[in-house]
């Protein structure tokens, strides 16, 4: 297998030589860093890259393992049993499969994504260390027993909010994503806004990262935001001429900063480098 | 050399274990990289490095363990079968064809041991390393199929700073291995402390079991909480008479660190004034202002001192005292702010406790502290944390 960069993605050697090793040892691939950084686009382009199915299981604060299992929908059999259905008689219809259960079924080996790992209670991964390793789980209202037909490809991510037990991250490789430097920043832009004129672009990175050089800020911008901000001067119209004039905010500055306080500290660093000047 | 290089990390304080070198033995053996260095290097910390924290001390034991060298000698990290076994499959038949000439692969692998050992002898003490001569056999064939990259040309990656040089992760480095039995135990009091207070919550299935037991009788079921409860802000002493202790202090508590839901750490020098900091990389130009401290977190965080609180009476008594800065406030007035605010407050101090006497600054910071100064100790440690888990803990009086 080989993973590289695509007309929509942007992919760091490191990055691909962890996801090939990943991949070829089948191994749950944990990415950490940055919110931006690209880490839920890896496992999207992945499974396009390799013409399979993409699962995403989308962690969230009251997300438990139990439910990338199965979840037995009660209150659905209880109405039905009200209702006089013949379904109910079945335990097995209202056992929902969930994205493991998805994953470990599917028909070719899917790329499974579990997104934001450290949402979740700290207990959370301890939960799957079994799951993930055999691949397997057992269905106890039903006694039935779900194996993987393959090993799914698993990519987590992590926007660091959390750390992760020690003995889930021993079963997984670990890669940290770096935020970019400008050269594949501009790669990335590019991506997004192919025809974008290269002074514009050059003197647009050079705020960004005047910006995110900034200690105290609140809210540092990401790619996300970079991408963004690019398409309203470009809508917009702004010549690199006007950005570079700029003292003072940034023109559409609200793309980049989306935060108040930020907002004040950079108009005021604006005003004292101003006076400095003058 | 897998072996050594793995005892080297560990020297380094990692806490890398046996199955994950196995991991990277298992890479290597299904080719993921081959004799590229820099490759090597990024599939050694995909599978043996498990936190960014970390990076900043794999990058120290590489640069050790592989200096000077640019080609991973990983004919002897792999069984030679697997190097004979890939060898086969990436030569052409022309390369086949002048192998035999040259008497054949065993005698090739031959001739490269034999290279390996002379090596060996001329590099000082590098026992693990093709040098950088070029002069391996396998380069002199020039092949450079897919996978195999032994000789000159495989250091294709040869950039004028090798990235474990860069030592980019340095600012993320929190924690390692403690390395002194004490340590250890310090540490399952931490752990412990960490997971004291939680509430019970409802367990609902189990109410549920034990209801419909009861023929429909209400019968509530309750468990203790997952979540640990103990909020914790430490503000740390650096720079000075503390760097002797700071970095095992550090790592006692960055080992904890994963057991706390809430354990927020910043940085002060000698004595707290208006600013703290968050990193001490950054510390000139990242600061938190103090104040900011005591708006941000609630006074339900036990706040932890560790510092020696050994400095001139004056950095704690007088505006303008502090050694570093000229500080509008006395330190004490800063100490009393944040002790009214948080109630629940130790000092912890790496100092031995027979020294304390001969420091004017220790008297003046234990009154302040309301006598809640105690050794970095074992017992200081257990005290300590008995005191924050008292309920009824009193702030020093604000004068
Ligand atoms: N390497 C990249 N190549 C192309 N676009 C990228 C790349 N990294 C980030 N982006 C852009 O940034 C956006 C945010 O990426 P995302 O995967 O959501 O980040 P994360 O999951 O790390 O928070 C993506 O939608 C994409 O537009
Ligand atoms: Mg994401």
């Amino acid at each position: 297998m080989q993973f590289s960069s695509t007309s929509n993605y942007i992919v760091a050697d490191e990055l691909a030589l962890a996801v090939q090793a990943a991949v070829t040892l089948e191994k749950p691939l944990l990415l950490k860093g940055e919110p931006g950084t690209g880490k839920t686009r890896l496992a999207e382009e992945l499974a396009t890259s390799l013409g399979v199915p993409l699962l995403r299981w989308q962690i969230k604060s009251t997300s438990k393992a139990q439910q990338g299992l199965y979840e037995y929908d009660a209150v659905s059999r209880l109405r039905d049993s009200q209702l006089g259905s013949d379904k109910v008689h079945d335990i097995a219809n209202y056992i929902k499969p969930g994205k493991l259960w998805q994953a470990f079924t599917a028909p070719e080996r899917p790329v499974l994504l579990i997104d934001e790992i450290d949402k979740a209670d700290i207990e959370f991964p301890n939960d799957l260390l079994h799951e993930l390793d055999q691949m397997e789980f057992h269905v106890y209202e039903t006694g039935e027993q779900v194996s993987a037909k393959h090993r799914p490809i698993v990519v987590i991510t992590s926007n660091n909010e959390k750390e992760l037990p020690d003995a889930f991250l021993r079963r997984c490789f670990f890669h940290y994503i770096n935020f970019p430097d400008a050269e594949t920043l501009a790669k990335i832009v590019h991506v997004h806004h192919p025809d974008i004129q290269r002074d514009l672009l050059k003197t647009a990175l050079e705020v960004f990262f005047d910006v995110r050089k900034l200690p105290n800020l609140k809210k540092k911008p990401s790619t996300s935001e970079l991408i963004d901000w690019l398409k309203l001067l470009l809508v917009e119209d702004v010549s690199h001429k006007q950005l570079q004039a700029s003292d003072g905010l940034m023109p559409m500055f609200g793309a980049l900063l989306k935060n108040e306080q930020d907002v004040q500290l950079v108009e005021k660093l604006a005003f004292m480098s101003r006076r400095r000047e003058s | 050399m897998l072996i050594e290089f793995f005892l080297c990390l560990r020297r380094h304080g990692l806490q890398t274990s046996i199955t994950e070198l196995l991991d990277l033995l298992k890479a290597l053996e299904q080719q993921v990289v081959f004799a590229d260095v820099e490759a090597f290097y990024y599939l050694a910390r995909l599978t043996l490095v498990k936190d960014e924290s970390q990076f900043d001390r794999f990058d120290r034991a590489f640069a050790e363990y592989f200096e000077g060298v640019e080609q991973v000698d990983l004919a002897s990290a792999i069984p030679e079968d697997w190097l004979r076994r890939s060898l086969q499959r990436q030569l052409s038949d022309e390369d086949k064809a002048k192998l035999q000439s040259m008497g054949g692969l065993d005698e090739l692998l031959n001739a490269f041991q034999e290279r390996l050992k002379e090596q060996q002898k001329r590099h000082a003490g590098g026992n693990k390393w093709i040098g950088t001569g070029g002069t391996s056999p396998f380069g002199a064939y020039g092949y450079h199929p897919e996978g195999i990259r032994i000789g000159q040309e495989g250091s294709n990656a040869r950039r004028a700073v090798k990235v474990w040089d860069k030592r980019e992760f340095r600012d993320l480095d929190t924690e390692g291995e403690l390395n002194n039995r004490t340590m250890q135990l310090a540490l399952r009091k931490l752990r412990k402390f960490a997971r004291t207070g939680s509430a019970e919550e409802l367990d609902l299935d189990e109410t549920i079991r034990a209801t419909s037991k009861k023929g429909g009788m209400l019968d509530l079921q309750w468990r203790p909480e997952r979540h640990n409860a103990v909020k914790v802000l430490l503000l740390f002493d650096v720079g000075g008479s503390m760097d002797d202790f700071i970095y095992e202090c550090q790592q006692l508590f960055a080992a904890a660190r994963s057991e706390f839901k809430h354990l927020e750490f910043y940085y002060f020098h000698n004595c707290v004034y208006e600013e703290v900091w968050a990193s001490n990389e950054r510390r000139f130009s990242a600061k938190t202002p103090t104040r900011e401290l005591i708006n941000r977190y609630g006074r339900d965080y036990k706040l932890i001192f560790v510092g020696d609180a050994t400095m001139g009476p004056y950095e704690i008594a007088y505006p303008g005292g502090s050694v570093e800065h000229w500080n509008e406030e006395p330190g004490a007035v800063w100490m009393q702010r944040l002790l009214a605010h948080f109630t629940s407050a130790v000092w912890l101090n790496p100092q031995p406790k027979e020294h304390w006497r001969w420091h004017h600054s220790i008297d003046m910071m234990q009154e302040l502290m309301g006598a809640r100064m105690y050794p970095l100790t074992l017992d200081g440690l257990s005290e300590a944390i008995r005191v924050l888990l008292k309920k009824s803990a009193t702030a020093a009086p604000v004068s």
